[in-house]
This record gives C-alpha cells, sequence and structure tokens, in this order.
C-alpha cells in the first residue's frame, strides 16, 4: 500500500470522526477535550510552533475529517498531542492510567527511577503503552515485582524497561509505545503519537 | 511486514480466501489468507470489509487477531503486486481463532522481493571454489545427476548421503516426503539417510510401536476431558502453545464440567489436574498454576534421566494398591507379569533415584490412577516430547511409560491416550526405508570419512545435531578438498565438474554436500550447490497435526524466482538421471527413475498418499480416499486419519485410535514390555562426573526449530540475538556472570557459546539452553551416545561454564526478565 492510497482510504477520511466507549459518534473536538481536560486553546498554545508535524496535522483534523483526507503530503497519522499528567507527580513504579489517542484506547504511563529506553522527563525514566496486548487486546496488569506488564488471557509478558519488547507470549508484536514529550517549563508530559498498532484496530486513530 | 506501523489495510469483501494450517509446530493452527489487488482496501463498515467487522470503533479483546505482522504486500511472477493477510480461522476446532506468536507471523515470512525474504534462494547456486554464483536448473542438474551417477555406478548407492526432512509442514508434507522418499529409497535406493534432526533413520516412538501402540492416538479433545493431564518432558505453553491454550486450559478451569458429565454421565467430574514431569520448573509449570491455582498442580521435578525409575515406581505402587485395571489387562494385552516383574521398584526405591519424595509420588498415583469417587477409573492423558524422546534411553522410558499407561486403561478410552506431543507436524508417505533396525549412524559415517555425496534437505545439523562441533569440522574439511579442486576449473562444463568433482571424492576424501532449502544456512557454509526449494502457500501442501488431522494448504502465490517445490525438485533430479541412463542404453537403470512425470505437487500426492499399498503412509490403507477437492472442501477443519469413509460430500475420519481395542499387533493385543531401570550411560555419566553443569536444552516460544526465519525477523532476533542459556543466579553470581554476559559450556566433546540468562527457577548446578538455534549451538557438547535404535540423548549432557565477555550491547536492547508467569 502505498502512501497516496492510504491517505486517501476509506479507513483514513473517517479518522478524524470518533465513537465514544459506548459506541457514540463524538467529534474529535469534544473527545480530545474529554480526554485530556486540556482546552484547544491550551493545547494549541502548547503545541506552538515547536511542536512538530503532529500537532499541526491535528489542527486541521479538528477542522474535520476533509482536511485530513486532503492532506495528501504527511506519512503520519493525525495524533493529537495530549497533555497527560506532571512529570513529578508520578512516583517511581506506581503505574497510572490514562487513554489515548482517544478514550476507547487504554494506556499506561510509568516512572521507572533510572534511565530507560525512550524515557523522557527530567530523569529520562518515564515511559507510557498502549495496555491492551497486542495479541488478543486483553488489559494488561503491572507487576511491581517483576516490572513487567502482564496478560492474564495467554500470558504474554512485556517489559517496559525494555521499549515494551514481549519478554514471552503470543503477540507478534511488542507493546505499542505511547511517544511522550515534556514540557520542562511547566513539567507537563504530552503524549504524541503511538508507535505500534493498539489491538483492535485497523488504524490507531478512529 | 506492512511498512506502516500503526495501520494496516484491510482485505476488501471480494478478497481471495484460502485455507492455511500454520507452517510450524505439530499443533496446525488453521488459518486464513487472503489476498487482494495492492491498490485496493476494504473500508472500515463490516459491509466494506472482508472480515465483516467494524473498525469505526474499537473492537473488544479477544474478537480478533490482526497486526501489522500478519500483513505483507507480495509480488507473483508476472509482476501484478498483491495485499495479502493471514489470519487466524475461528472456525477451526484446532486453534479457535487463536494465534501463537510463530504462526502469527506467517505473512511476514512470504516473499515479497525485499527485507528478509531477500534471503530467500531465488535460484540454483553453484559454489565455484571461492564464491557462489547462481545458475540455472539445467546445470544444477547436470551436476547434482551427473556426481550422483559415478557414485552410484562405482560404489553403488551406499555412498549417497542424505539428511532429510519427514515430517509436515513447511519443508515437509505428504507431497514432499513422498518426492524424496521415492527418490533416495526407491530410486537411488540409499540406507544412508538420516532424518532431519538425529543421526540415523529411525522413529522416536519405536517402543510404543513395538508395543502396539502409535504415538497418535487421541484428539486434542482429550484434553477437554481427561480427569488429570500428566505431561511428561513436555512445554507445551512454549511449544504446543494452542493445543494447551484452546483445549487443556479451558479444562484446567473447569469450563469442561459439563462436557464431561455429558459424555460420562455417572463418573465424578471435576476440573483437571496437572502433574508435570520435567527436572525444570518450565513455563508451562508457571502458567499451569496460575491457571489452575497451585494445589491442583504437582510438579514432579525429578533428576535429569530418571523418567524409567520414576514410571517403574508408579507401575509398582498402583498394582499394590490394586488400582490396575485386571480385566482390560487379561483381555486387551499380553506380559504384564514378566513386565512387572522387571520394573517392579519399591517407593523408597524410586524416590532415592528421581530424588522425588515418596509422598509426591503417592499423590501423583492418587491423581492420576485412583478410582474417583464414583467408583470409575480416572482418565488421564499422557502427554509425552523431547524430555523423554531425547531422554535418558529412549527406547526404554518409552516402554516404561506405556507399560503404566496400560497397566491403567489409559489408552483407547475418551479423555485419556498416550501421546507424543510433537515438534513438527507430520506428513509421512515414503517407500520402506531400505536399510534394517538399528539403522546407520550416519553422522558418524561421514565423521570417519565415508560417504561421497551429501544431499542435506529443509534440514541442517549443523545446528541440530549431537556431537556437533566434530560433525562440523569433518563436513567443512572434506568439503573443502572438493571446494580446492572446483576452484581450479577454468571454463570447465557441468560434465568436466562432475569429473573434477567425482576426483576429489573418490581419490582425496573429499565429500560432495548438496543443500535443497528456502534459503542458505549455516549447512551451505560447507556446500557445493544449493538448489532453491518453496514453502507452503507457494505449493499446495497437506500434512497432518498431533491428532491427525489432515488439512490442505492451499497454493496462492508463486516462489521466487527459479524455486520450486520439494517434490519437483526431485522429480527432476530422478528425470535427469533417468536421461542419463536411457543415454548409455542402460534400461535395468533407467527403470528405476520412472515414475517421477509430475507436472504438479497434486501428481506427487497422487502417486503416494492415495496409493498406500506396499508404502509407509500415515494415510493409511485408505489414503486414496483423499483428494485435493476433499479435502479443499474440508476447510481448515479438514478430516482426522485415518479415514473412514467418504459419505454426502466429506470425509469421516478417525477421533480416536485403540476404541475397539485392537491394537497394532499380530493377535491385536498390546504388549508390555520389560524396562527395568537402567541408570546413565557410561559416555554421559563420565561428562557427568567431570563436569559442573547439567546442560538442559530445548524451544523457546519465540523461536521456531533451527530459526531459518526467525534469525532474519527483527522481532525474534532482537529478544534472541544469541542462544539464551537460563541459569541460575547463585551460580551465575559465583562465575561472575551477569545477565547479557557470553559465557562458553565447554566438555570433553567440544564448546558452545550463550548469551547468560539469569532465572530462579533453575536448580543450581542446571542449565537450559535453546536448541537448534544459528549463534550457539548446544549440540556442541552433547554427546555421541545414543540409544539401541541411535535416538540421542540430548538432553544429557553436563560441561563447565565460564563468561567469555560482556555484551553491552544484549544488555542494551534485550530484555532479561523472568518469562515465567508467576504474579507476585
Amino acid at each position: 500500500m502505498d502512501l497516496a492510497n492510504a491517505m486517501s482510504s476509506p479507513g483514513l477520511t473517517v479518522c478524524a470522526e470518533h465513537y465514544g466507549r459506548h459506541g457514540v459518534l463524538i467529534k474529535p473536538q469534544e473527545a480530545f477535550d474529554a480526554m485530556t481536560g486540556i482546552s484547544r486553546r491550551r493545547f494549541l498554545k502548547a503545541g506552538g510552533t515547536a511542536a512538530a508535524a503532529g500537532a499541526t496535522l491535528l489542527g486541521t483534523g479538528l477542522a474535520g475529517a476533509e482536511t485530513t483526507a486532503a492532506n495528501p503530503g504527511a506519512t503520519t497519522l493525525p495524533y493529537p498531542r495530549a497533555g497527560i499528567a506532571k512529570a513529578a507527580a508520578l512516583k517511581v513504579n506506581e503505574p497510572k492510567a490514562f487513554n489515548y489517542p482517544d478514550d476507547d484506547s487504554f494506556c499506561q504511563m510509568l516512572r521507572l527511577g533510572a534511565p530507560v529506553p525512550g524515557g523522557v522527563g527530567p530523569d529520562g525514566d518515564i515511559v507510557a503503552f498502549s495496555t491492551q496486548c497486542t495479541h488478543m487486546g486483553c488489559p494488561l496488569s503491572y507487576d511491581k515485582q517483576a516490572r513487567t506488564f502482564k496478560c492474564g488471557c495467554h500470558f504474554s509478558i512485556f517489559d517496559p524497561e525494555m521499549h515494551g519488547q514481549m519478554v514471552d507470549g503470543q503477540a507478534t508484536e511488542n507493546l505499542p509505545r505511547i511517544l511522550l514529550e515534556h514540557d520542562p517549563s511547566d513539567d507537563t508530559l504530552y503524549a504524541v503519537a503511538v508507535e505500534g498498532l493498539i489491538y483492535g484496530r485497523q488504524c490507531n486513530v478512529l | 511486514m506492512s511498512q506502516f506501523k500503526d495501520r494496516v489495510p484491510l482485505p476488501p469483501t471480494d478478497a481471495d480466501r484460502t485455507n492455511m494450517t500454520c507452517h510450524f509446530c505439530i499443533v496446525g493452527c488453521g488459518y486464513h489468507v487472503y489476498k487482494w489487488p495492492e491498490n485496493r482496501e476494504g473500508g472500515r463498515a463490516p459491509s466494506e470489509n472482508a472480515l465483516g467487522m467494524d473498525f469505526r470503533r474499537q473492537i473488544g479483546p479477544q474478537q480478533i487477531i490482526m497486526t501489522p505482522p500478519m500483513h505483507n504486500v507480495i509480488a507473483d511472477r508476472d509482476g501484478r503486486r498483491w495485499n495479502i493477510m493471514i489470519l487466524p480461522d475461528k472456525e477451526c476446532s484446532v486453534n479457535q481463532g487463536l494465534s501463537s506468536t510463530r504462526g502469527g507471523q506467517m505473512a511476514s515470512v512470504m516473499y515479497n522481493g525485499q527485507g528478509a525474504s531477500r534471503q530467500r534462494l531465488s535460484y540454483p547456486m553453484l559454489f565455484t571454489g571461492d564464491d557462489w554464483v547462481e545458475t540455472d536448473w539445467a546445470t544444477a542438474l547436470a551436476v547434482y545427476a551427473g556426481v550422483t551417477k559415478r557414485i552410484l555406478d562405482e560404489h553403488g548407492p551406499e555412498s549417497l548421503a542424505f539428511n532429510a526432512f519427514d515430517h509436515g509442514g513447511a519443508g515437509g508434507g505428504f507431497e514432499n516426503t513422498w518426492g524424496s522418499g521415492k527418490l533416495m529409497f526407491s530410486a537411488l535406493r540409499t540406507p544412508l539417510t538420516r532424518i532431519h534432526n538425529r543421526p540415523a533413520y529411525n522413529s522416536e516412538c519405536h517402543a510404543t510401536r513395538d508395543m502396539g501402540i502409535g504415538e497418535l492416538n487421541n484428539s486434542y479433545e482429550d484434553s477437554e476431558l481427561a480427569d488429570t493431564l500428566l505431561f511428561i518432558g513436555a512445554n507445551g505453553y512454549e511449544t504446543q502453545t494452542n493445543y494447551f491454550l484452546a483445549h487443556a486450559m479451558p479444562n484446567m478451569r473447569g469450563e469442561t464440567i459439563a462436557k464431561k458429565k455429558k459424555w460420562f454421565p455417572d463418573e465424578t467430574a471435576e476440573k483437571a489436574r496437572v502433574i508435570f514431569v520435567d527436572p525444570r520448573r518450565s513455563l508451562t509449570v508457571s502458567v499451569a498454576e496460575h491457571i489452575a491455582g497451585k494445589e491442583n498442580v504437582l510438579h514432579l521435578a525429578i533428576a535429569p534421566g530418571t523418567d524409567t525409575a520414576l514410571f517403574n515406581g508408579l507401575m509398582t505402587y498402583v498394582v499394590d494398591q490394586d488400582w490396575h485395571h485386571e480385566k482390560f489387562i487379561n483381555e486387551h494385552t499380553s506380559g504384564f507379569e514378566e513386565a512387572l516383574a522387571a520394573n517392579r521398584m519399591s517407593l523408597a526405591e524410586c524416590s532415592r533415584i528421581t530424588g522425588v519424595p515418596e509422598a509426591h509420588i503417592v499423590k501423583a498415583a492418587e491423581w492420576a490412577y485412583k478410582p474417583k469417587a464414583s467408583g470409575h477409573y480416572p482418565r488421564t492423558m499422557h502427554g509425552y516430547e523431547k524430555g523423554i524422546i531425547w531422554g535418558n534411553d529412549n527406547y526404554r522410558i518409552q516402554a516404561a511409560l506405556v507399560d503404566l499407561v496400560l497397566t491403567t486403561e489409559n489408552v483407547g478410552r475418551r479423555g485419556t491416550g498416550v501421546v507424543r506431543m510433537g515438534g513438527h507436524q507430520e506428513g509421512y508417505a515414503r517407500p520402506p526405508y531400505p536399510g534394517a533396525r538399528p539403522a546407520i549412524y550416519v553422522d558418524d559415517e561421514i565423521i570417519k570419512g565415508n560417504g561421497r555425496m551429501l544431499t542435506v534437505w529443509a534440514c541442517n545439523a549443523f545446528q541440530s545435531t549431537l556431537n556437533a562441533e566434530q560433525y562440523r569440522e569433518a563436513v567443512y574439511r572434506r568439503s573443502n578438498i572438493v571446494r580446492e579442486t572446483v576452484a581450479r576449473a577454468r571454463g570447465a562444463t557441468a560434465e568436466d565438474l562432475v569429473d573434477l568433482i567425482y576426483d576429489a571424492v573418490e581419490n582425496r576424501g573429499g565429500l560432495f554436500v548438496t543443500n535443497i532449502d528456502l534459503y542458505r544456512t549455516k549447512f551451505s557454509d560447507a556446500a557445493h550447490l544449493l538448489l532453491p526449494a518453496a514453502h507452503p502457500g507457494e505449493m499446495n501442501l497437506t500434512s497432518m497435526n498431533g491428532e491427525r488431522r489432515m488439512r490442505l494448504t492451499e497454493r496462492f502465490m508463486d516462489p521466487p524466482g527459479a524455486a520450486k517445490p520439494d517434490c519437483l525438485i526431485a522429480a527432476d533430479i530422478a528425470n535427469t538421471l533417468k536421461a542419463l541412463y536411457e543415454a548409455e542404453g542402460n534400461a535395468e537403470m533407467a527403470a528405476r527413475f520412472d515414475g517421477f512425470d509430475w507436472k504438479t505437487e497434486e501428481d506427487a500426492f497422487n502417486d503416494g498418499f492415495r496409493r498406500p499399498q506396499g508404502i509407509d503412509s500415515q494415510g493409511g490403507a485408505t489414503g486414496d480416499l483423499v483428494t485435493y477437492e476433499r479435502l479443499r472442501a474440508m476447510g481448515n477443519n479438514g478430516v482426522q486419519l485415518p479415514v473412514k469413509e467418504y459419505k454426502d460430500g466429506r470425509l469421516i475420519g478417525t477421533e480416536m485410535i485403540y476404541a475397539d481395542y485392537r491394537f497394532d499387533t499380530d493377535d491385536g493385543k498390546a504388549r508390555f514390555m520389560p524396562a527395568p531401570w537402567n541408570g546413565m550411560p557410561q559416555t554421559v555419566e563420565s561428562q557427568r562426573e567431570k563436569y559442573r553443569f547439567w546442560v538442559n536444552n530445548g524451544r523457546t516460544n519465540h523461536i521456531w526449530q533451527s530459526a531459518y526465519h526467525d534469525r532474519l525477523l527483527a522481532f525474534r532476533r532482537d529478544r534472541f540475538p544469541m542462544s539464551p542459556l537460563e541459569m541460575n543466579p547463585e551460580d551465575a553470581k559465583e562465575l561472575g556472570i551477569e545477565a547479557g554476559d557470553i559465557v562458553e559450556l565447554h566438555n570433553d566433546y567440544g564448546s558452545a557459546f550463550a548469551m547468560a540468562y539469569p532465572e530462579p527457577d533453575i536448580g543450581r548446578g542446571q542449565l537450559f539452553m535453546m536448541f537448534g538455534y544459528d549463534n550457539g549451538v548446544v549440540g556442541d557438547v552433547v554427546t555421541p551416545w545414543t540409544d539401541r535404535n541411535l535416538i540421542p540423548y540430548y538432553k544429557g549432557t553436563w560441561a563447565d561454564m565460564r563468561k567469555v565477555g560482556t555484551m553491552r550491547d544484549y544488555q542494551r536492547t534485550v530484555s532479561f526478565k523472568r518469562r515465567r508467569f508467576d504474579l507476585a
């Protein structure tokens, strides 16, 4: 599938619409606001010019589906840039749940106490992952002692300290990483994209 | 794999859909292949995609498995490009929609001309003495057949060695075992043949067969019905994954109690209890404890190599408690008293030898063999695999196990069975092996300088044999003699090359090596000729799984370049030889190569599986009832062999063998076989006395067999850049070894290198190394000892360990977290 096809595909033209947890169609702006608790105004300011294409795309995405579909120059999906926490509020080895890139996608962020691959924040130790197992979507639970995410359905194990690598199990993919950015000016952590396909989706952005 | 990591194209409603049985393990999960033009894709509404699912919203857990590795873009030989998606089949009774981590990546390993698949062999290749060059089939066949003929004419078939697959799935199947077998055994008639994973042509189940019981005698459903699941040297979660998850797990959770009550109305029915016999606390033990509760799992951590003593202790205890099935023994077996006398062993003695507390042996006997509250004998499913197949005296252990099973009538009844869990799928149809039993220890013959030509067919003994270091050294040394000769050739025709090669193997101790495979492998490093083969999907292929379930995997794409199915390569070789003999007017020899006029793999199937008289076929006498068309109609559920009849458009198969109590002996009675405990073989004992660590070994969940695909896939290779070696953390600490260090194991036979992986579940003085990998070969320290039928004791060797060095990159990129599921 080449990019032009991808961007004009039926899948992508509906990306900017959004189904809430109960299957109710809601607009992306509402979903985004509800999910992040951050106003669009605040978001746009935070994204500013420093933010990468994601913010720009989101800006166009927010304006409506047709704008997204008419953006053949992009090679990335229009992920929202979402403030998810203050870094200082995260305790070491205590996962914190959030939803990204929309309400129906369950994620956890985790401060590990020492720098890890892909870690952000003042100590390079904060990571976040989709916690729907990449095998069949069962909810993962975090084992504080083993410091791994585990799936009770088919026993897959993933390592948050090694970019979500599958330690063992039946998935064919490591855990999707939620790419984070940290704004040192106010200690806010932003989720900006997802690397890896979220379980149960054709496309990460619904 | 798709170039996108966060989206996949959906198959449109009109996508082609064909059946595929997984290429890999014995379980043989059913998958569907969707194929549609590259420039199209389905929509997200249920009515717009072939899966009929609504991708406009988040799909809930356990509804689908669809990941980027399940998609690919392939190109057929005519240049047209297609999307393919290979998804597990929810309607398949085997896997019920589940995919394993191995089968789930099948789309990724289909040829697309890029990335890892670029490593596929597309054309025959000839080693010129200092380099590989591509060549055409005519030249390759002229060289191969020319050398073969010279050796055959001068020395007879005993100088033509083969290392050959004998299984189903990729690199096997009824078509290809028949094609290669007809070439080796009917046409060439060579006894100098060994099987892919062992140094001779033999069965891994001679004992059970000699006792009248074929090793695949029940259905996966019997693990749903059993009162007790007894796994012996079998790590089902990692090596028969979806058998374990789809069939054993529901029983362990109590989800099949209603089914048991329906099938066996008067019997006590509870959730299954599980017994593991394994010196190692495997991942399956850990998972089973989570599923069934620790109180329902019993792990008998026997001392290495003492299985025979355990079974004999159990048999003795069962008889002493009067739990044996006297009526069954009297009416349907022979030799009970003699076997009991030979095997008799007290609890105390059994405990002393095995290291298992007497109370645990008693508990195992009670769980597996004591009459239930309802008064009925329990139904115990005995599943065994490499722990005893590659254990201390395969023939003896298996006899002791089957003695115990016959004593307790755990065969022929639903919910029971004494079955090998299996490695590869099965798919055997060959003329009889033209040699004796025991067969020839082929590796040893090669080491001793015998054999002049070796064809390595879809296997790789450099990574998977015993005494591997000495074997490789001999093959390289002898191969290099041929290489040096060929290197001096200038302007040589195929006929000239035949003369040069023959001179090297005849007069200078050389060995001419041909490798027929999907890829260049470690063994190819010592080869002179490579012939490119195809795998399922690029050809139609039939196999059967561990419950004898036969399916047709349908061809949906072309093989790369000039690659072709193994059976047609065999036919090409035979037809080339036939022409050579005809050209010199030797009608008698030409006639030996008759009957290879096949155009397609279906021709080979019809010639072998469907004409079973006088051959050894797992299809049995009714193989003629099976056709491609009939199998295709049976889809991913296929039919369980042997086929009983074809009726109303359906093939009717056999779920349980020996349900009629007619065993595979002349008188129909199952045969007890005396199997007294016989200790450790001296060859192995000598290593145990000298070296500190028992080197256990086997597969891991991530890696399939020799890793022929997996070594090329980042998801696999990044996980295990080198063979992982599990060791007790205290042992590691004493030797200054940390996770990710490279370590060396060494003993009298060789040295093996591995990546240290500390794991508290590994006992002190024990190790567990991944078997068969390309980077770190455990076979290098495995002794050459075999049982009477030349089955190796791969699991039995001892070695010392030292730290080689620290690999920072492994520590930076590989997780060394515990693979056991135990919840903190």
